[in-house]
């Protein structure tokens, strides 16, 4: 392998840095019309009048949609269903009728011949409403908060083991509101070609949004192609389709035009986001450190028309040895847009209960929080009692706390400092699963020696594209630069969306098994040469390799594919499978991470900066340290962000989101991140898949704030455990 | 199907603000455009010049991903209007390349993996370029603290940072 496993710059780095890498919001068209979008300004309720007659007056409007006018979409809720969205419920549907369901909800859309007109525009739309009684609090709501039947199933006697206990330690864990916040806007472009649409949408699932608008509007899948070649971030917030994909082919079919509707930042915030939740552990030990009873519940807001959760509790058993444990998951159902997937979703929220609580129990048991997981540690998934296809947790703590220089730290809180500033060191496990999906791809080969790879899934940010070219490159025993990939388009090769952290994993084995069809072919046009030295090889024995069919048990035997393509008159060679995953329920595949954080404290005034974080991960083969690294540290400034900064503030006498702007609802800058060391410690993995690619997408996140959490309570004695932790909690 | 287009109703047509004539120079090309008052040079770029590299992140001046060098100078190009720019010197990312070959800034980004998902990139790069022309930046810390105007949500900024010094480093030997 030359390519995969070492450090690759983006094959698709020379476009963004550029501008020439076109986002949804910018592709070009000619007579392109704009859309502004008006929103509710209450929560719940009617809509009793819309009066868009001033604004259909002003001049280059060109129209206003409202539920009352708008072009037909379907009549079943049923239609509006993704392949990501909650089971229970029923999907929201924009702009249908006049039933308001939560603020910051699109009832209008106005179209102008330019942007600015529509915005001003909007703002004449007056509409008076019948408002409803709401409810937006879940501190409030959890009184009313239902059980849901997905967590793992218990074992032994949770509750009287934990009665039992000798030591014990309960404590409830907030996590508000958060938004994914990409940096760019969500926005569709919809081009109107004689009745024909062709979309670019921001979204991690072109496939997603095709079927969707193909069901939500009567379309033949023909008449409609959805794009997302870029995307500039999406965090889980795009894994479903989002509004603007809807609204932006009622505006095109309104007009029959083509039409670029861009939402506003504060738009943005009615999307969806991270579900505020309450995590409530209650764990039982035995004076030695071994672990009685893990009680984990969690309470999570979710809309009223929709059931969203994951799976915030399992992690708790699934971690840490411990012979009883019980589980609840509850939804408080409240007056706002549907909560979605957002970093690691269930993750990053029920594992920063977990490890704080594992942290808050070795200081009751006064022993080292490592020498605390290392007693509990499982080598087997605990639910049900099978071996990891692999798991080197221990290789993290080892390396990581070795990096961090952990063995120097002082565990008494406020016993280390620097200057006036108080220093604190903290850690904490990270944990996600590895999955993978059928995906289907294409890869053409022509007699000039370059090979092209499409496939539907999307290129978030992640590097997708570089991991396919370094892949297929060497499957195809090309160099990186004669491949093309091709990707976010539906009409290829069908993928699922990118979420999950299952692309790496996914597309490769797709690559993989694709390129074995060439290979085989070329093995065919090889030995049909005259004279050919690859006559008598088996195919077992062939490989491609610098652009040549080799005997691989004597590589200097063999022929230029070229030459092998261009002899048997063949100027292209195109294959597309679909891979597909052996069943395999004797093996849990999980990705693990020990996170180690440095905060300063400053005494006086409670300012925490995070100083240092050290994140070893285990996550089987990684195709490209470059890429992966940063995805890594990515997850760590989400961490960050998580811990210190992160909070969506909601108005409960209105229903509203206070501060729907990226000034108010805080997020790490530059000078909020510090030294980031990243390390993969080596997890060779034969069972996860055939190339043991486990992804690194989520787990970068996973632990770091319990880790910043516990770095804090290390550092100042006092236990903030509601976030984000900031100075008044640090200082009230 | 027909379009569903209404009449406009009765009543006085409110009108737009009237256009006006703005010169400007981008990327060393001169381009004349006509706007209303109220299209910020973002918009002007991206929707009236076609260059789109400039990107919003916020219209609010919160998130930098508008940067662009306006004589030199570093600005959120949606803090200011089209209008009040007639004659001035623009540059855009679409502009920083020379005769095919990257800025080292941007050649630097590549090399450090400074962004995953790019969206902030092209404000980001303006900045750095922005900022080693001030010759402010001596330490890390200063970069970034005077970087910290510019978001990037996928948290490359150990990357970005890295970059700016090697550009920094190659600009003065
Ligand atoms: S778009 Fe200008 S600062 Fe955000
Ligand atoms: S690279 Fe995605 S926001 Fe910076």
């Amino acid at each position: 392998m030359v390519y995969i496993g070492t450090p690759t710059s983006r094959v698709d780095g020379p476009a963004k840095v550029t501008g020439a890498a076109k986002y949804a919001g910018d592709a070009a068209a000619s007579g392109l019309a704009y859309g502004a979008v008006v929103t509710s300004a209450i929560p719940k309720g009617r809509i009793a009048t819309i009066d868009t007659g001033a604004a259909l007056r002003v001049a280059g409007v060109l129209d206003v949609l409202t539920h009352e006018n708008r072009p037909r979409m379907a009549r079943r809720a049923a239609a509006y269903k993704d392949d990501v969205g909650p089971e229970q419920g029923s999907p929201f549907r924009p702009l249908y009728d006049d039933t308001i369901m939560f603020s910051g909800q699109p009832i209008a859309l106005v179209l102008a011949e330019e942007w600015e007109i529509a915005r001003f525009a909007a703002s004449l739309v007056r509409v008076e409403y019948e408002a409803e009684p709401f409810a937006t609090d879940l501190r409030v709501e959890r009184e009313r908060a239902v059980a849901v039947d997905e967590p793992p199933k218990p074992r032994g006697n949770a509750d009287k083991a934990y009665a039992a206990a000798a030591i014990r330690h309960e404590a409830e864990y907030f996590i508000p509101i958060e938004h994914h916040n990409p940096m760019e806007l969500y926005a569709s472009t919809a081009l109107w070609e004689d009745g024909k649409l062709t979309i670019y949408d921001k979204t991690q699932g072109v496939l997603n949004v095709h079927n969707y608008l193909c069901s939500v509007f009567d379309m033949k899948p023909d008449k409609l192609r959805v794009l997302s070649p870029f995307m500039g971030g999406g965090f889980g917030s795009g894994l479903r389709p989002q509004y603007e994909a809807p609204l932006a082919v009622l505006a095109a079919r309104a007009l029959e035009r083509s039409v670029r509707l861009v939402l506003t930042r504060q738009q943005m915030y009615a999307l969806c986001y991270r579900p505020a939740t309450i995590e409530r552990l209650a764990l039982g030990a035995a004076p030695g450190g071994t672990l009685d009873s893990v009680s984990h519940e969690a309470i999570a807001v979710t809309s009223q028309y929709e059931d969203y959760f994951r799976n915030d509790t399992g992690w708790s058993g699934l971690l840490y040895k411990s012979p009883n444990a019980k589980y609840v998951h509850r939804l408080a159902r409240v007056d706002l847009p549907t909560p979605s997937d957002m970093r690691a979703p269930g993750a990053t929220t029920g594992v920063y209960g977990l490890e704080c609580a594992m942290d808050e129990l070795a200081v009751a048991l006064k022993i080292d929080p490592i020498a605390l997981r290392l007693r509990c540690y499982s080598d087997r998934d605990q639910h049900d009692d099978i071996p990891y296809t692999s798991k080197q947790l221990r290789k993290c703590y080892r390396q990581g706390a070795a990096a961090f220089g952990w063995d120097r730290r002082n565990p008494k809180p406020r016993s280390m400092r620097d200057g006036s500033e108080l220093v604190g060191w903290g850690m904490a496990t990270g944990v996600w699963e590895a999955l993978q999906m059928d995906t289907a791809l294409r890869i053409v080969l022509t007699a000039n020696g370059h090979a092209e790879v499409s496939c539907a899934f999307s290129d978030i940010g992640t590097g997708t594209y570089t991991i396919v070219a370094q892949v297929a490159a060497d499957l195809l025993g090309l160099p990186l630069e004669a491949v093309t990939v091709r990707l976010g388009d539906s009409t290829l090769p069908q993928a699922p969306v990118e979420g999950g952290s299952w692309t790496a994993a996914s597309v490769s084995h797709a690559i993989a098994k694709t390129a074995d069809e060439i290979r085989k072919e070329l093995w065919r046009l090889a030995k049909a040469m005259p004279n050919s030295p690859l006559g008598a090889c088996r195919l077992e024995d062939i490989a491609l390799a610098d652009g040549r069919i080799i005997d691989k048990t004597d590589s200097g035997r063999g022929v230029a594919m070229t030459d092998a393509m261009r002899h048997g008159r063949r100027d292209r060679l195109e294959h597309e499978t679909t891979n597909s995953f052996a069943e395999d329920d004797k093996h849990a595949r999980n990705t693990h991470s020990a996170i180690f954080a440095e905060v300063k404290v400053d005494e006086e005034l409670g300012v925490i900066r995070v100083t240092r974080v050290v994140n070893a991960v285990a996550a089987g083969r990684i195709l490209n340290t470059k890429t992966a690294r940063s995805q890594i540290m990515g997850g760590v400034v989400g961490g960050i962000g998580m811990a210190l900064h992160e909070e969506t503030l909601i108005d409960h006498t209105l229903g509203r989101m206070m501060n729907a702007n990226i000034a108010e609802y805080h997020v790490p800058v530059n000078a909020d991140v510090h030294d980031i060391e990243v390390i993969f410690v080596d997890e060779p993995d034969e069972l996860v898949n055939p190339l043991g690619i486990k992804g690194v997408g989520e787990i970068g996140i996973v632990g770091t704030a319990a880790a910043i959490a516990n770095a804090v309570y290390h550092a100042t004695g006092k236990r903030v455990r509601d976030l984000p932790i900031t100075l008044d909690k640090l200082l009230g | 199907m027909a379009p569903t287009i209404r009449k406009r109703p009765n009543g006085q047509t409110i009108p737009a603000p009237a256009k006006i004539p703005v010169s400007l120079t981008v990327n060393g090309v001169p381009r004349e455009i006509v706007v209303a008052p109220w299209v910020t040079l973002l918009d002007a770029l991206r929707e009236r010049l076609g260059l789109t590299g400039t990107k919003k992140g916020c219209d609010h001046g919160q998130c930098g991903a508008c940067t662009v060098l306006l004589d030199g100078r570093r600005i959120n190009s949606c803090m200011t209007f089209a209008v009040m720019q007639d004659g001035a010197k623009v540059t855009t990312v679409e502009g920083l390349a020379r005769d095919g070959a990257l800025h080292p800034v941007q050649q630097a980004f590549i090399d450090h993996d400074a962004f995953q998902c790019g969206a902030c990139t092209p404000g980001q790069i303006c900045s750095a370029v922005g900022l080693i022309a001030e010759g402010r930046a001596n330490s890390v810390e200063e970069i970034r603290e005077l970087m910290s105007g510019n978001i990037c949500r996928c948290g490359a900024y150990p990357n970005i940072v890295a970059a700016i010094r090697q550009a920094m480093e190659r600009e003065r030997p």
